[in-house]
């Protein structure tokens, strides 16, 4: 199953710390995390159901471009973070 | 004079008490997060808190035992909401919340940007659009003011019948509706945007109005703080007087004596393309004649390169109508109880101040 971990922003309402989900792709592995966390969708996506356009998500190392990061295609051994964009203030 | 204030900003939530003559605060919570707005539901008790996470989006809070603990509670939600469209709306912040009437236990408004008017029944466990309203086509001619989106900032509801609501929006104009939110009224006869072509500058559904307010016991007299300049509301939101003081007519703020709908307070700011107090004074006006004339009151307020901007929720008055409060976008907080007339700052250094709350 592919390990997921969310940045430390997120740990009030998400994992705190790396877990295991079951899914074939991030948005699989999303819903089921969610099926845990039923805060978590609501800091993730937004009203409309389009990922927050400041996250930064890692697919074993690589960014994934936003609107393609659901359908990302994972494998077992993959590790998945969701990060926060950086900003100032 | 009330002696709690709920403080709302850049960096979390804070509650004022007055012990003795002091005003300290007394609690913080969401310490680090921006809190947008915050309100205590008279009918209830219950205080709600806006937090803006920015990357993770809008939330509610509901606190049942005075601010000790909170629960995040439903946000109102554009989902399937024009979802066609090149744009959909989704929300980018819940800019004011208000309770409905006495009458109308559980039930609470709420002004978003983009510029939907929410209703909740049920404590803000959910939320439902207003849809007549959104789809009227004069709503779809708002623009944004400041943010990229229209917003609706202003929400009163008529003391004398909880079904009758008036509402403000910019770049919206002002709108009633007698039957809950199914029909509604345009006003701003009268009002003056000197942002659009000449031909356009009396147009209702662009006006500005910065922030908008009802006399409590004269509920037909509003004011209005307009992008360009104070506005007196004369029967409802339809008719308007603009009101010429001697002073910038420029700001956000403005507060309503409760029973005395001729005195109001403003604070004022050189105009739009600079934003700060004249020669850097921070002044408060108040007329006691509707608008015939101003008083300039400066005791207890920086005389020195002050630079201080009070956001449009960010001046309220309590229900003696002597007790007024201002927060800045430079953290300065000021408590006056002679109306205005002087007024004694906080001591503690706070964060950037969005919207205050007597409680």
């Amino acid at each position: 199953m592919p390990l997921i971990s969310f940045t430390t922003h997120l740990q009030s309402v998400g994992p705190d710390e790396p877990k295991r989900y079951c899914g074939r792709t991030l948005g699989e592995v999303l819903e089921a995390v969610a099926r845990d966390f039923p805060r978590l969708p609501g800091y993730l996506f937004d009203d409309q159901g389009q990922l927050r356009k400041h996250l930064a998500i890692f697919v074993d190392g690589a960014m994934q471009p936003r609107d393609q990061a659901l359908s990302c295609p994972l494998t077992d051994d993959s590790e998945v973070h969701i990060f926060q964009a950086l900003s100032g203030g | 004079m009330s002696d709690r204030l709920f403080v709302a900003t850049r960096k979390g939530l804070f509650e004022f008490r007055k012990a003795s003559s002091n005003w300290d605060v007394a609690r913080t919570s969401f310490l680090g997060s921006p809190v947008t707005q915050v309100i205590r539901d008279p009918r209830d008790g219950a205080l709600y808190a806006t937090l803006d996470l920015g990357h993770f989006g809008v939330k509610l809070h509901r606190s049942e035992d005075g601010g000790a603990n909170w629960k995040e509670i439903a946000v109102p939600s554009y989902a399937g909401v024009d979802a066609d469209a090149k744009d959909p709306p989704s929300l980018k912040l819940l800019w004011v919340l208000e309770p409905g009437g006495a009458d109308q236990p559980g039930l609470l408004w709420a002004g978003t940007i983009p510029g939907g008017l929410f209703i909740s029944r049920d404590r803000g466990e959910s939320w439902s659009l207003i849809i007549s309203l959104w789809n009227d086509p004069r709503r779809k001619l708002w623009f944004g003011g400041g943010y990229d989106y229209p917003g609706i900032h202003s929400i009163s509801v008529d003391p004398r019948d909880s079904n009758c609501l008036a509402v403000g929006a910019s770049c919206g104009g002002v709108w009633e509706t007698k039957d809950l939110g199914q029909n509604w009224t345009l006003g701003g006869k009268g009002m003056r945007a000197a942002y659009l072509p000449p031909e356009q500058a009396g147009t209702p559904e662009t006006q500005d109005p910065h922030r908008l307010v009802r006399c409590p016991n004269a509920p037909d007299r509003f004011w209005v703080q307009h992008h360009n300049g104070i506005f007196r509301g004369l029967d409802g939101v339809a008719t308007w007087e603009e009101i010429h003081a001697p002073h910038s007519g420029f700001g956000f703020g403005v507060a309503v004596h409760p029973r005395q709908p001729d005195t109001a307070w403003f604070v004022p700011a050189v105009k739009d393309e600079f934003r700060y107090p004249e020669n850097g004074k921070l002044k408060v006006a108040r007329t006691d004649d509707a608008g015939r004339s101003f008083k300039y009151f400066t005791k207890g307020l920086p005389q020195d390169h002050a630079y201080d901007l009070i956001y449009r929720h960010g001046l309220v008055i309590d229900q003696t109508g002597e007790g007024l409060a201002m927060g800045s976008t430079t953290g300065g907080l000021w408590f006056s109880e002679d109306g205005g007339e002087s007024w004694d700052g906080a001591s503690a250094r706070l964060p950037p101040i969005y919207a205050l709350h007597f409680a």
